[in-house]
């Protein structure tokens, strides 16, 4: 299995996100909204700094 | 006087049969089983979540041809192990049957050995949660 780097990233977001809404919130709806929040950030946060590193690169 | 409930620190409203047994019995098995931690204490959803991705990251790490820490040679394979060892019974299969690769090559196997570490790390944090439903310390 060889995905994209992005395919890595939202796999990686995804679970990560899951776990940290289950364990992090007391009740179900504070876990959706929190496990998405951690997932937006995750995956926000890869493309900024890929866009950074893509600046400093050059 | 001081109450039962005072006396366990538990959590007003929970039932007397969540009060008895080991208290650090939900830890443990869920450590040793992703999940099974929330399983035991009936928190069925939750425990399948937390089962699906905490053995759905392991799995993946491996297809990816992630490595296994198996030894203890320098700082960041030592934690790497740590990592592992967060998965339980899992790295205990996984090393009996041989899974993972034993050399890093490709870009992805080096990803996959981190979400073989991070999944064993998840693991720990589902299994603290589920000693602290126990204990009352968290509320539901």
């Amino acid at each position: 299995m060889h995905p994209s780097h992005f395919a890595a990233v939202l796999m990686f977001a995804l679970f990560a996100s899951v776990v940290f809404g289950i364990t992090m919130r007391d009740t179900p709806p504070k876990m959706v909204r929190y496990g998405a929040y951690c997932f937006v950030l995750f995956v926000g946060s890869a493309i900024v700094l890929s866009w950074v590193m893509y600046f400093i690169a050059r | 006087m001081a109450t039962g409930q005072q006396k366990t620190g538990a959590a007003p409203g929970r039932n007397s049969s969540q009060d008895q047994g080991f208290v650090y019995l939900p830890l443990i098995v869920g450590w040793l089983v992703p999940g099974a931690g929330h399983f035991l204490l009936r928190k069925w959803g939750r425990g399948a979540l937390l089962a699906a991705s905490i053995v759905g990251m392991f799995s993946i790490g491996l297809a990816m041809q992630g490595q296994i820490y198996t030894g203890a040679h320098d700082i960041l394979e030592i934690l790497g192990m740590a990592g592992d060892l967060g998965t339980g019974l899992l790295y205990v299969v996984g090393r009996l049957m041989g899974w993972g690769s034993n050399l890093v090559q490709v870009t992805t196997a080096d990803w996959g050995s981190r979400f073989i570490v991070v999944a064993g790390l998840l693991n720990v944090i589902a299994a603290v949660d589920a000693h602290n439903l126990r204990t009352g310390r968290k509320a539901s």
